[in-house]
């Protein structure tokens, strides 16, 4: 709600559409300073900015987007992304759900996993097979969480970023209208791409803020006690690639807002800043020691906040593969 | 080939890209011309530079000829602002040249850094007189200058260097030694550090232009090295050396205070020596896993070593960015410039060792050996986490502003 009211939920959307018409840039440092306070507030707004509204706003008829921006932008619906599944994780091109033609529409079914915002959502992006068992056979759509036949599973236990609910999403003959796909058939692997580029920004400012709060209170654990310079070095260390991190993102979200390519730039910028991130969750509660590891404690928050980042919107393997074909092209 | 062939850029359009609300803030763009000096000079290190590097390496001689296409084609003279005769004066500017240059061969990078390096100290404290003397000579490229701060007993404690000016009317005297002076032996101008009052400990500093004809001094012995072996490290010394008290920069004990804010401007010169260093040693290594074919297909089909190329070219953006917004923090006189300035320094020359030794390793036993350039590459990089301020001084830097 506090973000809601802030304008934190419609950053990317045009004012046209009631958001605050803002770049991938202030998207990035928007997602940074909320993860410096909270991991799970970071990513609740970032999946439903990026992934769970961005690809309405990119993808969208001027009818969808009259239809969902302007809810999506004041934070009366929440955004949801819905591509992974139990079988299909990295390899999301073969994912099983599927969506047949039913009247003038669709009826899709499958159990889609993983999703963050679950339950809580107002609408999912969800993607579904209309055609052959490739990528080109994958297209998107736009589907409401009160859809009859679509249903919460399972809400995971996680290690950390546990405001932030994550779990399954069952459908079962959902219908749902043609107007609702996103994009034309076949189109929306191309789709999540795309929205997972600019999702890989808000991770990647997630990460920021993340990493930011280690160094801080870091430096403010060591100003307050005696401390040797191997602490020192670790602190400088830390800040340091804290700052190399916070460039390569800052570039990646600067190329997006250009309208430039960025692809490899944002898999470089998800790669470093949550590799970032968990390293210095980690050298955080070295320094802070024991004091860092009790329940409760901020550090031992981090690090439990941080790993997930080096999993979710494409694991660090995934990124790596991603930068490799780009380089190699 | 001949030519001025930077000189007549400079009158070229300045741009400044803007966008968005927060992006005004942010500007990750060269303007077109630095991106015209850069190519210029991409070209000319392709032509001239690269097809030596290999033989400076081996026969670890000062590549004069070198310094001489630098100074014909106003390499030289892009630490130099326009009124003192050169085409730029700005940090970004010199680190993308000593970027590119290095990316062909560390030693010929060091010729503008170094350049760079002994200038900083007059263009940072001089007096206006001072500047229009002292600077159009090496703007031009007739003589290249070096920094004299280091001594046996005074290499991070830079505080407890003894050699001594003793001043006599209109001139200073100046005795004593100074080790692991990069190009020291080739200077025809030489800033150098001394005792003006040796009890005052660092506050009796000083600093003095040394000008070769008028102020000679001796270089004795040059170093055997690892890398960087073209580059002439010397032993410095002077006995009884008279330095005219109008080349004195700054006040009598202003000397440490200068070696410092010089540091701090130059060290993103050598994140962007270990940025190319590291640039040139990837760029090999990429193409060769392309060409390399094992098991019937090129080795960069492999996901092992598709992981490294991908770390390897994640790591060298991060640098990348660093030293351009320590330069860019220079250019603008950034408050926190001291701090960005030591971390892209660290980060960048860390950085360097790791990849060319990725690099290296990508090659396997091609890499050990010298027919392929990527090992003479890691020898080279071993440098930049050494000098102008140890890796371990950065961290020391780093960690002083962070705890202030």
């Amino acid at each position: 709600m506090a973000a809601a009211e802030a304008g934190l939920m419609g950053v990317l959307i045009p004012s046209e559409y009631g958001g605050a018409g803002l770049d991938a840039l202030a998207f990035a440092i928007c997602i940074e300073e909320l993860a410096q306070a909270c991991a799970s507030t970071s990513v609740i707004v970032d999946v439903h900015t990026s992934v769970g509204s961005e690809p309405i706003l990119l993808f969208g008829t001027e009818n969808q987007k009259r239809n969902w921006l302007p809810r999506l932008a004041s934070g009366e619906l929440l955004g949801a992304f819905a591509l992974t599944e139990p079988a299909s994780g990295s390899d999301a091109a073969s994912l099983k759900t599927s969506a047949r033609r039913h009247g003038g529409g669709y009826l899709i079914n499958g159990t889609k996993v993983f999703i963050t915002n679950v339950g809580h959502a107002g609408l999912y992006i969800v993607f579904a097979r209309t055609g052959e068992e490739k990528a080109a056979g994958v297209s998107a759509f736009v589907v409401p969480s009160e859809s009859p036949g679509l249903r919460v599973g399972q809400v995971f236990k996680k290690m950390g970023l546990n405001g932030s609910p994550t779990g399954e999403l069952v459908l079962e003959d959902v219908e749902v209208p043609a107007e609702n796909r996103l994009g034309a058939e076949g189109q929306g692997f191309a789709i999540a791409m795309r929205a997972l580029d600019s999702g890989r920004i808000g991770i990647s400012g997630q990460a920021l803020g993340i990493a930011q709060a280690a160094v801080d209170e870091s430096r403010a654990l060591l100003k307050e006690r005696s401390r040797e310079q191997g602490d020192d070095f670790l602190l400088a260390d830390m800040a340091t690639r804290l700052e190399s991190a916070r460039l390569l993102a800052y570039h990646a979200a600067w190329l997006c807002g250009l309208g430039r390519p960025f692809t490899r730039q944002a898999s470089m910028a998800k790669l470093h800043c949550t590799d970032t991130a968990m390293q210095l969750a980690i050298d955080a509660m070295q320094l802070a020691g024991e004091e860092g590891a009790i329940s409760g404690a901020t550090f031992e928050r981090h690090l439990r906040d941080a790993k997930a980042l080096q999993i979710y919107e494409g694991s660090n393997q995934v990124q790596r593969i991603v930068i490799a074909r780009e380089i190699l092209r | 080939m001949r030519g001025n062939r930077l000189g007549s850029l400079s009158d070229q359009p300045f741009v400044m890209p803007g966008h968005g609300l927060i992006s005004i803030a942010m500007d990750f763009e060269f303007t077109q011309e630095q991106i015209a000096i850069r190519d210029t000079i991409r070209e000319l290190v392709q032509d001239r530079v690269a097809p030596r590097a290999a033989e400076i390496d081996e026969k670890a001689e000062y590549p004069k000829d070198i310094e001489e296409l630098f100074a014909e084609n106003g390499i030289l003279g892009i630490p130099f602002p326009e009124q003192y005769g050169g085409i730029s004066g700005s940090s970004v500017t010199i680190c993308m040249g000593i970027e590119e240059i290095a990316k062909a061969c560390a030693t010929s990078s060091l010729i503008l850094a170094v350049q760079a390096l002994g200038s900083y100290p007059i263009l940072v404290a001089g007096s206006e007189e001072q500047k229009k003397r002292l600077c159009p000579p090496l703007a031009s490229g007739e003589k290249v200058a070096a920094y004299a701060l280091s001594e046996t007993g005074s290499g991070s404690d830079a505080a407890a260097m003894k050699s001594v000016a003793k001043r006599y009317g209109k001139e200073y005297v100046l005795n004593g030694s100074k080790q692991f002076i990069t190009g020291g032996s080739v200077a025809g101008t030489l800033v150098v550090f001394a005792q003006t009052d040796p009890a005052a400990d660092h506050r009796g500093i000083s600093a003095f232009v040394l000008e070769r004809e008028a102020s000679p001094w001796k270089a004795p012995k040059l170093e055997h090295k690892l890398g960087i072996r073209g580059s002439p490290t010397a032993e410095l010394v002077f006995e009884d050396v008279k330095v005219p008290v109008a080349n004195r920069l700054g006040e009598e004990g202003a000397g440490f205070k200068i070696a410092l804010a010089v540091l701090d401007r130059s060290r993103p010169g050598i994140g962007a020596q270990a940025l190319g260093i590291a640039e040139g040693a990837f760029d090999y290594a990429l193409n060769y896993v392309k060409e390399r074919h094992q098991f019937g297909q090129p080795i960069s089909s492999f996901q092992g070593i598709q992981f490294m190329l991908a770390d390897i070219a994640t790591q060298i953006e991060a640098a990348r960015h660093l030293v351009y917004r320590a330069a860019t923090k220079v250019d603008s006189k950034a408050a926190d410039l001291t701090k960005i300035a030591a971390m892209a320094k660290l980060f960048a020359s860390d950085m360097a060792m790791k990849v060319t030794t990725d690099c290296v390793q990508l090659l396997g036993g091609y890499g050990y050996i010298s027919d392929y350039p990527v090992e003479r590459m890691m020898r080279d990089a071993k440098i930049t986490q050494i000098y102008e301020g140890t890796n371990q001084i950065q961290r020391v830097v780093i960690a002083r502003a962070l705890t202030r």
